[in-house]
Parts: structure tokens; C-alpha cells; sequence
């Protein structure tokens, strides 16, 4: 196991450097440039050019490269053209405020999207199964900043329960040691910072989790109605063993493969729904700085952080094969 | 539209969390149990009944807390806060005022400043206010090198005192003398007239030295790479202001606390602010209506109108802007004056500020508000005039008109022009009446739309805009016309050397005929069409009483009046 891992490590050596180049000439090519997202509106033409100077924009392409590789090897990832912050410090302060959104999310979909998909299968071509699949149809269908302006419209702003955006009630003056709202309410002993900080959780993860969830709805069911019309299925009805322990043990633990498998690949696109849900809820995750990014054309931003979603990418991946071999050993000995 | 009563004001966490176990059964979230508050949820102490903390919604982080590497509205809303200068503004209106100076007297030749100092004023740090701490100042500013002198830095120290300690033939600052602990003398090597009224801009607030000095204000970053924010500009500001920097969570939200040894003897109700970020307008709205914000700036105007019929207090600032419908004389038929008298006859403004632009928002006659110096009631006007438009167009040349490029930017709203398709769309119908036939060149502002048409000569007809920084007329006409731009691609050494002069006399009343002369030049050359004076408004929550709106955005949040 642990050689296949380290196996994996290298090889996210040369996709790095792969996608690196690729993603850097690109970037670089996008039109216009970063000098105005800095002088702001009222620069002049002089000065724009003397950034793109001081920025080594002006510089050959190959050259760029190889400057910002070398920064990146010496673990600089330059600093952000639009706040004059390091990048690290950056993705620092904001990454956790995404993880704990795209947690919340994922333990909504699989916490709704796995019992779902299992009873759509056991009452297959019944009720459950028909309104299962209509609604995973309309999860999947909906744009993420659709469901997301829609929930905040209707649950935020008519009927008040929840808060139409941030991360926190600004006049809650909550403590914070690890920059997860949540969890530093609890370890300040602040409970109703903690329980602000879910209220604004709550839809911002319901409009990021409703693809993952309408997604795992279906390949639940589909693996799921697969198993349970397998030939060791029938064998072990006929063995006379109990329903409960058939269900369980051989349908539910067989068909989570597959189901493993997408909950990682949502997991990996949770970041991109995140650009859109949390630009709508004001939620200052990486999703909102990397749109950001994009419009100030603020590229050491844009760079560091497509490197940070290929790590992240890859880690994710490992993750999921890695737990493969607990859902079924077979996988460890192959 | 929103019924009044719908809007949720002061909802608590707890009224939330029962509406949400009844509403929703999410079973990872079972903590309402325990929701309980057991602190006292930041009021402050706010003085009376009033909930002194108070929360306005900016449109972005600011640049840097250190105003002076800082030129941008967000950074200076904070900095108003914090600091202040040797010269304020009168409330309400553009014009200076004493501040950190009781008073000030100018040399005959204009040439020296004696600041006679406020006393008993201490920094935040609690070092004193005087003038040492005054020629500290600006000695800092003389002295930035290197990447510090760049536009993105002391963009306003830069481009107005015209030079640093390294370029001293061009510069405007020659030195400052602490006479006495309460006066500050500053000698300059040329009259500069607005000297006194830029002081009013927060890039020229007073810092305290020694906090400046312990978080390294001035080591920014060597490298050219990037300019990175010192230590000081991200969590030491240190000002004299009423407001005493607190936090600073990036992307999320400012923290500022009351300065309780604050030497002005302003009652403050509001005794914290918090200034969230919420960059989307939309969002900014509702939150507003949603109550989770006080108030917040830049309303769009399709949402003045309903906002104040579900009882928020929006609130105009008097316009100190202008928008403009800049012409491109590289494109040839643009190169006749004819051509552009043409197309000022062809405007109806009065149509294009009922259709397109706020309440509030007046007709432009020439580049610069009424209430700035020089202006001229006398000036050349180009009333709507179609049947005249095509004449002139005949005599150009042009009897069925022509084609032109539209150059207007998308997806952006400025303080001066908030809906510019809507504008653009209002005057390709006006134009399209007289014959001209425009080419829409639609750009993101940032960053293609200023390039396009600051930089380079690949534009026509264009719009854009300005909102004055502090009341001087070399602010609005001389940025605009003062040398040869590639915005409007003329040359007119007789306009340039008429506006260096008027900028150099200190006297007002000298200057005034000048500016007025410059007026009329301008008019008859017409290298720009003036429009309209835009008028931005504020919404508040109905807690709010009253608000200090300034035409230059100078508003210190001690003075909001709150009613509960």
C-alpha cells in the first residue's frame, strides 16, 4: 500500500511540470493586463507601462517561466498584484473558510444523497424511485448560482431565517484561533458564534452540494439496484441469511465503490461551485478570490493557485484509491 | 418591490435557529440545544439606548491602511476614520477647512506655509501631535524611493507635489521647519494654489512617527517584483482620528474601535464600525434589507427609488462629478472642430440625465461642478440642436453623417456614470438621429476599457468620467486637458500653458478670471462633450438619523446620528 502511494507522490512530479507550463502560457496570454487592477482608474499610460516593466511582463515568455518555477521551488509564490499580500498567505487566511463550507456541503449530499439513492433502488419503480430520480434530475440541471440566488432570495431575504451572506454576523465579536468558524466557537467555549457561523453555512452549502448530492443520488441507486440483483446476493438469500445482514454487508459495502469513486470527483469540483456560490453569498473562501483573480487579471494569484488545485486534485484522488482497499481488499491485493 | 414589514431588522441567532429545527432537519447540525449566547454580543457600550456598533458595507478590502500609498475610495473611506490631516473639510461641502491646523497663513509670494498646530493632540500610540510629527510627515513623503514612487503607491503625492528628494528641479515640496512645538512652516520652490486644499485628501494625513518607525512603514518590500503591504499598512495604522484600528480580516471585514482620548469634542453615538466586504451591488442591497448591514455607498440608481419607498433613508451626495463624452481627434472626421460641435448639438442631456442617471444628477455645461473655482456661467453651451448638428455635419463634409467607434465599458459602475450601457444606448439613438452611425465597442473596465482608451489611439468616441478628489479646478480641467493624452489625441499648447499658469497663481482671485478664460477655451475646442454631474447615493437603515454626506466622500462616522 504504502509503495503504491509514494508510487502516486512521484508521479505528480512530471503532471505538475506538464500542467504548469501549459497553465502559464495561458494565463499569460489571457488579453489585457494587470497594471490597471493596481494604479486603479485614475492611472496613466506611463505608469502602466512602467509596472509591466517592474512586473518583468515585458520580459520573454520562457524567461517568466522559468523565474516563477525557481520562486515556486524556494516555496515563493509571489505576492498578489491586487492586495500586496504574499499568495500563501492568501490561500492561508481564506482556504479554511472554503473547507468548511465544502465539508458542510459533502456531509449534506452523502448524509441525504446515500440513503436516498439506497431506498430509490429497494422501492425501485416505485414512488421513491420516480421522485428520487426527478429530483437528482432538477439537482443536476439547476445552475449552481441560480439554486444559490434563489435560496437566498426565498430562505434570506422573505423569510429571514437564515443570513443573506458572509461568514459570521459581524456584530458577533467572536474569537478566532484557526480561522474555522465553527470550530473556533466551540474551542472558545462561544456557542453562538459557532452557531451563527452554520446558520451562515447552511445555504451556501445546500446550493454547493445540490449537483454532489443529485449526482450520488443516482449512482447510489444504479450500484445499488447492480448488487442487489447479483448472483451472490441471490446465494445468500438462499443460504437463509438474515435480510438485515444481506443488506448491510453485501449490498450496501459493494456498492459504495463506485459511489467512492464520484464523491471524490465531486469533491475535486466542490472548488469550482464554490467560485460561483460564494461570490453570491459574499463568502470570502479561494472560490471568491479566484474570481477575483480573474477579473483583476492578478496573475501570481492565478498561477499559485493552479498549481494548489493540481496538488489538491491529486491528493484527493490518492484519498479515494487509498480507501478503496478499506471498502474491498481485493483492490489492496491487486 | 418590498413590503417594509417583510424586512427583517436585528434578527437574533436564536430566532434564527428555531425557525430553522422547525424548518429543516439537517441531523449533522444539532447544536441548537446549545446555541446560547453567553457574551454580550459587541455593543460596545455605545453611549445612550442606541446600538453603537455599526456596520456599512464596502465594495472591496481597501488597498493599504497606509493612506499614503493608498488613492482608492475603500482605503480612503477607512483611513477617514483613523486619521486626519493638517486640513479637513467643511462639512457638506468640497472646500477646506482647519483640522490637526487651527489656522494657516500664506507668504506673498506664495511660497510659504506657517500651520499653527492644534494642541493637547496625541496619536493613538499615544506619542504627541506637533510639528515635528508634522515635518516627519512630510519629509516621508519626499523622501519615498524607488517603488515606493510608483503610481500604485503615493499615487496623489506624486502627482501632485511632482517630484521627490531625488528629482528636486521638478518638485513643489522644498522643506518643513518645526518653528515651535505648534507650528510647522513648509517652504515650497514653486506656488502651487491647491497646496491647502489637497492637504484635505487622507494621502496626506498625519501618521504618527514613531509607529510608523516600529512597523516599518517605509522598509516596503525591495524587490520590483510586487509592492507588498509593510507591517504597518496591514495592522498598525496610527492616526489621530476618532477610530482606533482594531482588525483587519481580509476579504471579510475591517474593525475599527471608538478613540476614546480623542481630542475633538465630537459626542460619538457610533463606537464601533465594522466595514464588511460585499463587492456585488446586488448583494449589498440585500443586505441591507435583510438587515444585516447599516448601510453602504454607490446605490444603484434602479434601486434608489424602491429602497426609499420600504422606508431606508437613501441619501444623495451633492455632485462632485462629471461625466463626459470624450472624442478621439486621431479618428479624422473627429479632428474637426466642426464635426464635435456637431456632436454637442446633437445631445439632448437633459433626456440623457431624466433616462440614464440618478436623482440628483445635473446637466454639465463644462468640465468642472458649480461649486469649484472658475466656474463659468457665461460659457459657450451647446443646447440640443439636431437641425443645427446636421448643418455643421454638411459643412464638414458629411451630409448623411458617418461612422464611428463607441468605445464604453461594461459590467462596472462608477460614481460618475453608474449604468454606462444605458448611457451609451441613449446616445447611439441621439446620434444615430443626426446621421452618425456608431460602431459599438463594448470593453471590460478593467482591465481592456481604461487601456484601450487611456493608452493607446484605438477608440472613437468614448465615455468616461471623474469625481473630484478635493475642491480645485486643476482637479477636474487640468488632469483632463493639462498635456497631450492619447485619451483625445489632440495637442493645444494654448490650453496646456493656460492651464500650468492658473495652476501655479496662489491668489483666488487671480485664478478665478483664468479658470473662467480656460472655461470658454475649452468650450470653443470642444475636445470632450461635458454631460452631467451624477449625483451618488447612500442607503441607511431607518436606525440611522442622519448621515454627514460629502461631496468628496469625507465623512467621519462620529458624526451619525442613530436612533436606536
Amino acid at each position: 500500500m504504502l509503495r503504491v502511494i509514494g508510487k502516486r507522490l512521484l508521479m505528480l512530479i512530471p503532471t505538475l511540470i506538464g500542467l504548469s507550463i501549459l497553465l502559464f502560457l495561458w494565463v499569460r496570454n489571457l488579453p489585457g493586463g494587470p497594471a490597471t487592477a493596481l494604479l486603479g482608474d485614475k492611472a496613466s499610460p506611463e505608469a502602466i507601462a512602467n509596472i509591466n516593466k517592474a512586473y518583468g511582463f515585458d520580459r520573454p515568455l520562457i524567461e517568466q517561466y522559468f523565474t516563477y518555477v525557481g520562486k515556486l521551488l524556494k516555496g515563493d509564490f509571489g505576492t498578489s498584484i491586487v492586495t500586496g499580500r504574499s499568495v500563501l498567505e492568501e490561500f492561508g487566511t481564506r482556504f479554511p473558510a472554503t473547507v468548511e463550507l465544502a465539508v458542510v456541503a459533502l456531509i449534506f449530499a452523502i448524509g441525504i444523497g446515500i440513503p436516498l439513492g439506497y431506498l430509490a433502488a429497494r422501492h425501485y419503480g416505485r414512488f421513491w424511485d420516480h421522485s428520487s430520480v426527478v429530483l437528482s434530475l432538477i439537482g443536476i440541471t439547476v445552475p449552481v448560482f441560480f439554486l444559490a440566488f434563489i435560496l437566498k432570495w426565498v430562505l434570506a431575504i422573505q423569510l429571514g431565517w437564515f443570513p443573506t451572506d458572509g461568514r459570521q454576523d459581524p456584530r458577533i465579536n467572536a474569537t478566532h484561533v484557526t480561522d474555522f468558524f465553527v470550530l473556533d466557537g466551540l474551542l472558545t467555549r462561544e456557542w453562538d458564534a459557532s452557531w451563527d457561523a452554520i446558520l451562515h453555512l447552511v445555504l451556501p452549502a445546500i446550493a454547493l452540494g445540490t449537483i454532489p448530492l443529485a449526482i450520488i443520488v443516482r449512482i447510489t441507486r444504479a450500484s445499488v439496484l447492480e448488487v442487489q440483483g447479483a448472483d451472490y446476493v441471490r446465494t445468500a438469500r438462499a443460504k437463509g441469511l438474515m435480510e438485515k445482514t444481506i443488506r448491510g454487508r453485501f449490498i450496501l459495502r459493494n456498492a459504495m465503490l463506485p459511489v467512492t469513486t464520484t464523491i471524490g470527483l465531486q469533491t475535486g469540483l466542490l472548488i469550482s461551485g464554490a467560485v460561483l456560490t460564494e461570490t453570491v453569498f459574499a463568502f470570502s473562501g479561494i472560490g471568491k478570490f479566484l474570481r477575483d483573480a480573474i477579473f483583476a487579471l492578478d496573475y501570481p494569484v492565478l498561477q499559485g493557485f493552479i498549481v494548489f488545485i493540481a496538488v489538491a486534485y491529486s491528493l484527493i484522488n490518492l484519498l479515494v484509491d487509498v480507501s478503496y482497499g478499506f471498502i474491498d481488499p481485493r483492490v489492496r491485493v491487486q | 418591490m418590498f413590503p417594509a414589514d417583510r424586512v427583517r431588522k436585528g434578527r437574533t441567532a436564536k430566532k434564527r435557529a428555531s425557525a430553522l429545527t422547525a424548518g429543516l432537519a439537517l441531523s449533522a447540525l444539532v447544536l441548537s440545544g446549545c446555541a446560547q449566547s453567553n457574551r454580550e454580543e459587541g455593543d460596545g457600550g455605545g453611549s445612550g439606548d442606541v446600538d453603537g456598533t455599526f456596520v456599512f458595507a464596502a465594495s472591496s478590502d481597501p488597498k493599504s491602511l497606509d493612506p499614503a500609498f493608498a488613492s482608492d475610495g475603500e482605503s480612503f473611506r477607512v483611513s477617514r476614520q483613523i486619521f486626519e490631516g493638517l486640513v479637513g473639510v467643511e462639512p457638506g461641502t468640497a472646500d477646506p477647512a482647519p483640522l490637526l491646523a487651527k489656522s494657516w497663513e500664506v507668504s506673498e509670494d506664495g511660497m510659504t506655509y506657517t500651520f499653527a498646530l492644534e494642541e493637547g493632540v496625541t496619536f493613538h500610540d499615544g506619542t504627541d501631535f506637533n510639528a515635528e510629527a508634522v515635518c516627519a510627515n512630510f519629509d516621508r513623503w519626499y523622501n519615498f524611493s524607488g517603488i515606493q514612487q510608483a503610481e500604485s503607491q503615493a499615487y496623489y503625492y506624486g502627482m501632485l507635489f511632482k517630484g521627490f528628494s531625488d528629482s528636486p528641479d521638478t518638485a513643489t515640496y522644498k522643506s518643513c521647519e518645526a518653528s515651535s512645538d505648534t507650528e510647522a512652516v513648509i517652504s515650497l520652490n514653486k506656488p502651487f494654489a491647491g497646496f491647502v486644499a489637497a492637504l484635505s485628501l487622507p494621502a496626506f494625513a498625519m501618521q504618527s512617527p514613531s509607529a510608523m518607525e516600529e512597523f516599518g512603514a517605509n522598509e516596503s518590500s525591495g524587490t520590483a517584483e510586487a509592492p507588498e503591504l509593510t507591517e504597518y499598512a496591514k495592522a498598525h495604522p496610527t492616526g489621530t482620528g476618532p477610530y482606533k484600528f482594531n482588525a483587519w480580516d481580509v476579504g471579510n471585514q475591517i474593525t475599527l474601535d471608538l478613540n476614546e482620548d480623542y481630542w475633538g469634542d465630537e459626542e460619538a453615538q457610533v463606537t464601533d464600525i465594522i466595514f464588511r466586504v460585499i463587492d456585488d451591488p446586488q448583494a449589498r442591497r440585500q443586505s441591507l434589507e435583510a438587515g444585516d448591514i447599516d448601510g453602504y455607498d454607490l446605490v444603484a440608481p434602479a434601486d434608489t427609488e424602491q429602497l426609499a419607498a420600504a422606508g431606508f433613508k437613501v441619501i444623495p451626495r451633492d455632485p462632485f462629478t462629471i461625466l463626459y463624452l470624450g472624442m478621439n481627434q486621431q479618428v479624422p472626421e473627429l479632428a474637426d472642430v466642426k464635426v464635435r460641435q456637431a456632436i454637442s448639438y446633437a445631445i439632448d442631456k437633459e433626456a440623457l440625465v431624466s433616462q440614464t442617471l440618478p436623482e440628483g444628477t445635473k446637466v454639465a455645461t463644462q468640465f468642472i461642478p458649480e461649486v469649484v473655482n472658475g466656474y463659468n456661467d457665461e460659457v459657450t453651451e451647446y443646447a440640443y440642436d439636431p437641425e443645427k448638428a446636421k448643418s455643421l455635419l454638411a459643412e464638414a463634409g458629411y451630409p448623411d453623417g458617418f461612422t464611428v467607434d463607441f468605445n464604453y465599458p461594461t459590467g462596472v459602475s462608477r460614481p460618475y456614470m453608474p449604468t454606462p450601457e444605458q448611457v451609451f444606448t441613449n446616445l447611439q439613438a441621439q446620434l444615430a438621429e443626426v446621421g452618425i452611425k456608431v460602431n459599438p465597442q463594448p470593453n471590460k473596465w478593467s482591465p481592456d476599457y481604461l487601456d484601450r482608451v487611456q493608452a493607446g489611439s484605438d477608440h472613437g468616441l468614448h465615455l468616461l468620467g471623474w469625481t473630484g478628489d478635493y475642491n480645485d479646478t486643476d482637479n477636474f480641467v487640468g488632469v483632463f486637458f493639462g498635456q497631450e493624452k492619447p485619451e483625445f489625441g489632440f495637442n493645444n499648447p494654448d490650453i496646456f500653458n493656460a492651464l500650468e499658469e492658473a495652476r501655479q497663481v496662489s491668489k483666488l482671485d487671480e485664478q478665478t478670471p483664468l479658470y473662467e478664460q480656460i472655461n470658454e477655451d475649452i468650450a470653443q475646442f470642444v475636445p470632450a462633450v461635458p454631460l452631467a454631474h451624477p449625483a451618488p447615493s447612500l442607503a441607511f437603515s431607518e436606525r440611522v438619523e442622519s448621515y454627514p454626506a460629502s461631496p468628496v466622500n469625507d465623512e467621519v462616522f462620529n458624526q451619525i446620528k442613530l436612533t436606536k
